[in-house]
């Protein structure tokens, strides 16, 4: 009796113990998070001995290989809020329409067949998108337009809008679906059509999941590096047109940083524009949680 | 005066047909606009794809394919590009797998819902929103230098494998949840231990899915550049890898030297359409393969 007492109590405490280590690994996520976090601000704050952080943030000339060099990086911080934004306003609707045609619009046959494309899209590797804008895109925009480069603000937005439909679709696509069919089906019983229960009843319960979509998508588009490296232009100028060539923060980052000698200023500054983006996807991605954490889609409204 | 009524009768029928036909037509519209997006997204797809296809695969050939490049890279083919991105992706699931599993298990099996769950799923999710050059950043400063690995494959494969946590964790929580729960009843009812329970019941039970998150989590890590630009990966050597700490060619990485910074950027084309055509046709076979296994999966059940 006392004996299989004991062996109970050592799987117990073997049990706490497995139980322990899980936890610990399970931190892993947020302890990557915070070596990021600290790693860039070790690396990134040294520039600030040199130059403050609002004439940083502020300044408009970004030379810094010149003598003396200038550290602003408000044409980079304007580039990247330009091709958010310019890529947002072609991705937010392509990729919610295409989740209310995939969720609402449509046979669960075609489903099966565009919900894998839409998923493929997303699997794109993004220096190919890149690619494909610089070689493809990018001669055809300059023709038609008659502009003088076709590796502009416009190119790398909309090589951008095809980078975050898919995670404001498949996203979105979740959020609707997730909708209770009572609903539904009591806004057709009312004698609504298909459209009045989409734009009614569906889109109003789903809105906050739709929310949450479209700030993770602009997450994405501001933090995607590669596509805006090859096909933005790579101009450090506010931008005044649809077509100027920019230069967001991780095209500069990333061009730069090969060049940087090695914890000069210039890559104290590269790491110090890392800060800002960081905190930049940190606060979208805050924000997005926010939404989807207070703004909890309704249950089926049963009394 | 019944003619008045008839009228009226008439023209309140008139318009409520009025009224009818616009809601219907206005409906067309909506779900017309619907079905445009979504070919528009697949349009955008095929002509990625068919562009790479058709101006690619002259280039491939079995020298292409086996072959270093020769010439200051204007000759030859990509076989240290292949090898190296094989490397850094197995790489990067060695080091995301047993964390992400273990996290996925922790999160689902062990959690009692509360503040610190919902702090490590923050921490989850941001992480997978940090842009990828960060994650290339943090890697330079955290392994490169601070850890004094180098340039290497290690450097790179722990960059790739912080970049490709969240997908496993993901993909593990959803096929930890599609485990029944009475298999876990039923194991915890015969006497097994929470332990053993996860380990010779909920673990076999989740490993399709698992195995689905695995092959994302690879393709992931293969397409991923700005990340292994500052840790892995180099314009040019002229060997295979013999260790873990040797600096490597990689895939992306290849198609954006070439394309902006290579020896003869118009005469190369060809190599980079082929360098793209084989790195899409991986990335795209992975994740082909990983949905059409997730869609039998889930018929299955």
């Amino acid at each position: 009796m006392s004996k299989s007492n004991k062996t109970g109590k050592d799987r117990q405490n073997r049990e706490q113990v497995i139980r322990f280590l899980f936890f610990g690994v399970a931190l892993a996520s947020i302890t990557t998070l915070f070596l990021i976090a600290l790693f860039l601000f070790v690396e990134g704050i040294p520039v600030f001995k040199e130059v403050s952080v609002s004439d940083f943030v502020f300044g408009k000339h970004w030379y810094p290989t010149d003598d003396p060099p200038d550290f602003g990086i408000f044409p980079l911080i304007i580039a990247s809020i330009a091709v958010t934004v310019v890529s947002s306003a072609i991705s937010i609707p392509l990729g919610v329409l295409t989740a209310l045609y995939l969720a609402e619009g449509t046979s669960a046959r075609i489903r099966e067949w565009v919900k894998p494309v839409v998923e493929l899209l997303a699997s794109l590797p993004s220096v190919v998108i890149g690619f494909f804008g610089m070689v493809i895109v990018a001669p055809v925009l300059q023709e038609i337009l008659d502009i003088p480069t076709g590796l502009n603000l416009f190119n790398a937005s909309l090589m951008l809008a095809f980078m975050s439909i898919p995670t404001i679709c498949s996203l979105s696509e979740d959020a609707i679906f997730s909708v209770p069919g009572e609903l539904k089906e009591a806004s057709l019983a009312l004698g609504a059509t298909r459209w009045e229960t989409i734009w009614r009843v569906i889109f109003p319960s789903a809105i906050s999941g739709i929310c949450t979509a479209v700030i993770l998508g602009m997450s994405r588009a501001m933090g995607e590096t590669m596509v805006v490296l090859m096909v933005a232009g790579g101009a450090t100028m506010i931008p005044t047109s649809l077509f100027d060539p920019v230069r967001p923060m991780p095209a500069s980052i990333a061009a730069e940083m090969a060049e940087a000698p090695f914890q000069s200023e210039h890559y104290y500054a590269l790491f110090a524009i890392a800060i800002i983006l960081f905190l930049f996807t940190l606060a979208f991605n805050v924000i997005a949680e926010q939404f989807s954490h207070r703004y909890r889609q309704v249950g089926a409204a049963t009394l | 005066m019944s003619m008045d009524v008839q009228d009226k009768k008439m023209d309140s029928i008139n318009r409520k047909e009025g009224v009818q036909f616009r809601r219907r037509f206005i409906q067309a519209g909506m779900f017309s606009l619907f079905r445009i997006s979504a070919v528009i997204n697949g349009t955008a797809l095929l002509v990625v794809v068919y562009f790479l296809v058709a101006r690619g695969w002259h280039a491939i050939n079995w020298t292409f394919l086996s072959q270093p490049p020769v010439d200051s890279m204007t000759q030859g083919g990509i076989l240290p590009c292949i090898v190296g991105t094989l490397c850094l992706s197995i790489g990067a699931i060695a080091v995301a797998l047993p964390i992400g599993v273990a996290s996925a298990v922790y999160l689902n099996e062990y959690a009692q819902p509360g503040r610190i769950v919902r702090l490590i799923r923050l921490g989850i999710n941001n992480l997978a929103g940090v842009p990828s050059v960060v994650f290339g950043l943090f890697g330079l400063a955290f392994f490169v230098v601070y850890l004094e690995m180098g340039v290497s494959i290690l450097a790179g494969s722990l960059t790739l494998g912080a970049l490709t946590l969240p997908v496993i964790i993901g993909s593990t929580e959803e096929a930890l949840r599609a485990v029944p729960d009475t298999y876990r009843e039923a194991s915890l009812g015969l006497g097994a231990t929470k332990w053993q329970t996860i380990r010779c019941v909920v673990l076999p039970a989740a490993l399709p899915g698992i195995l689905t998150g695995i092959i994302l989590g690879v393709s992931r890590a293969a397409g991923e550049t700005a990340p292994i630009m500052f840790t892995a990966a180099v314009f040019y050597t002229p060997s295979l890898p013999t260790s873990i700490f040797d600096e490597i060619m990689a895939l992306p990485y290849h198609i954006y030297v070439l394309a902006t910074a290579g020896t003869d950027i118009e005469a190369t084309r060809p190599l980079q359409y082929g360098t793209a055509l084989v790195l899409i046709t991986l990335v795209l076979g992975l994740n082909l393969v990983a949905i059409i296994y997730r869609s039998r999966l889930r018929k299955k059940r």
